[in-house]
């Protein structure tokens, strides 16, 4: 495919026209250089159709400066590897073209918010799957393989639960981009959380009362207030915010019962 | 996470963090019941401010509302029961979150601001129904 | 590709998403009423003393500042009655795409009470 029949395919491109320049021009990008203390570099990055982020960022690294560190694996949204901070709100860097987000030919990137940095756009990911595996994010199983293989029907109340959070890829966008992690470093964020309600829902599962007494509480499913800056930016479009009301309704119930 | 199922309980830590989630886990409930009975008596509440300040607010038009009812005090007895509920819960998680004012200590306070309030609007409503 | 995509675009940086300013909008609301009750307990208490010293209390209210600040007192209970409402609605109900849209309308009720109050209490 030509860059001229893309363009002529896509309405969102000829909107763009009349704000952006020609393609053969250049973009300014800030990019975050160091750790925790570091300081913005900027760089001057030739303009390319259907250019994503992450082209971008490959492209400082290839000609600027390969000292940059970054994070990709798949470059086509799968691997969840390459989110990061782009003027200012969280992104797939690999899914988002520069078209959509570089405001007066500007971008500034940042690695993700809410996790320690390693190294210039590389965040250490480490307390994000600790979450994961502290809100009981692992499958709890009732039966061995001698036991038949469970039936359960995809119009169930329970797999549809699960069905509509099952697409996580453990990205971050929802964890970065969450307040009540910011203000309370110990909270298990929406990914894990979300993760424990597929579970809460799988009919296979054993280890709901040990799951549900893990993620209630005010670090748990309780702190969260429904901004829903999770459910806003999941690249997903899956709804954590919904996933963890379910956890409280489903904690409400167990504490009601007496067995929490 | 080591543990098998069942384990938990097992260490006195984990008998505090079941407690804690407990405590956190009935406020959670507590506010979202109280939040329900709130917004039946908030739309109460605003239609009379609506209705009263139409006419003019006066002291005597309030007591002579309330005063030989049995329906308007027993309103303002279950609304400020609702708030005193509610108000310090949302309160105690702004003192934890932007101030790191938690734990036991943190549950204290929240009851005591909930006694002060129910204490000093059922002191209005008695003035008030005489 | 669609329309969320659209309207981050327009987004400059550092702007936030509608749900945290129901958010933001209900916990101000929130600890500013959490304030005003102990005041409008013990103002209503002077009933004890009996309707002269009530109806004191009322008349000192009578100043512009005073209108003004109960309107606004109106608005924020009205506000937080609303958000609290669109929390209530995310939690408790089945989750739908249309309860993304649920901080414009708790806006927008907001904004229809204040005006209806204001044109009440002039």
């Amino acid at each position: 495919m030509t860059a001229g029949t893309a363009q002529a395919g896509d309405p969102s491109r000829e909107r763009q026209s009349e704000t952006t320049p020609p393609v053969s021009s250049s973009i300014d990008v800030d990019v975050w250089r160091g750790d925790a203390v570091g300081q913005f570099v900027r760089y001057r990055v030739p303009r390319q159709s259907s250019q994503t982020v992450l082209d971008v960022v490959t492209w400082i690294q290839r000609n600027l400066d390969p000292t940059l560190a970054y994070r990709y694996a798949c470059r086509v949204g799968m691997c969840g590897s390459c989110a990061m901070t782009v003027n200012g709100v969280a992104r797939w860097t690999c899914r988002t073209h520069v078209d959509r987000v570089a405001a007066r030919d500007r971008l500034e990137l940042r690695p993700l918010a809410n996790l320690p940095v390693v190294r210039d756009l590389v965040c250490d990911m480490r307390e994000f799957f600790d979450k994961w595996a502290a809100a009981r994010g692992r499958l709890a199983p009732t039966a061995t393989r001698k036991d038949p293989v469970p039936r359960v029907a995809p119009g169930s109340r329970e797999r549809r639960a699960a069905d509509a959070a099952i697409e996580c890829i453990g990205c971050g966008v929802c964890y970065a981009s969450c307040d009540i992690v910011a203000w309370r470093p110990d909270y298990l964020g929406p990914a894990a959380l979300n993760r424990a309600w597929t579970l809460v829902n799988d009919v296979r599962d054993g280890g709901n009362r040990e799951r549900l007494a893990a993620i209630a509480g005010d670090a748990g499913c309780h702190a969260c207030h429904s901004q829903a800056n999770c459910t806003e930016r999941c690249p997903k479009h899956l709804a954590p915010t919904a996933s963890i009301a379910g956890l409280k309704r489903a904690v409400s119930r167990a504490l009601l019962k007496g067995e929490l | 996470m080591n543990g098998a199922p069942g384990a938990a309980g097992a260490s006195p830590g984990r008998i505090r963090a079941g407690h804690r989630a407990r405590i956190d886990a009935a406020l959670w409930l507590a506010q979202r019941v109280s939040a329900f009975v709130l917004a039946a008596c908030v739309l109460v509440h605003l239609a009379t401010i609506f209705y009263a300040v139409h006419g003019g607010l006066t002291a005597a038009a309030i007591i002579a509302r309330i005063r030989g009812s049995v329906a308007w005090p027993a309103f303002y007895v279950v609304f400020i029961v609702a708030a005193a509920v509610h108000a310090p819960i949302g309160l105690r998680a702004i003192a934890a979150e932007w101030a790191g004012f938690r734990g036991h200590r943190a549950d204290l306070a929240t009851a005591f601001v909930a006694i002060a309030l129910l204490a000093l609007g059922l002191r209005a409503v008695w003035g008030l129904a005489g | 590709m669609n329309r969320r995509d659209t309207r981050q675009r327009m987004r400059s940086r550092g702007d936030h998403p509608a749900g945290w300013w129901a958010f933001a909008v209900h916990r101000v609301s929130g600890v500013a009423l959490a304030l005003f009750l102990p005041v409008h307990f013990w103002a209503l208490g002077r009933a004890l003393e009996g309707e002269a010293a009530l109806q004191g209390f009322l008349r000192w209210t009578e100043n512009p500042w005073l209108k003004f600040a109960e309107w606004g007192l109106v608005v924020l209970l009205a506000a937080h009655l609303t958000g609290g409402l669109r929390v209530l609605a995310l939690e408790f109900l089945p989750w739908r795409n249309w309860q993304k849209s649920l901080a414009a309308v708790t806006a927008g009720v907001s904004l229809l009470v204040a005006l209806l109050f204001l044109l009440e209490v002039r």
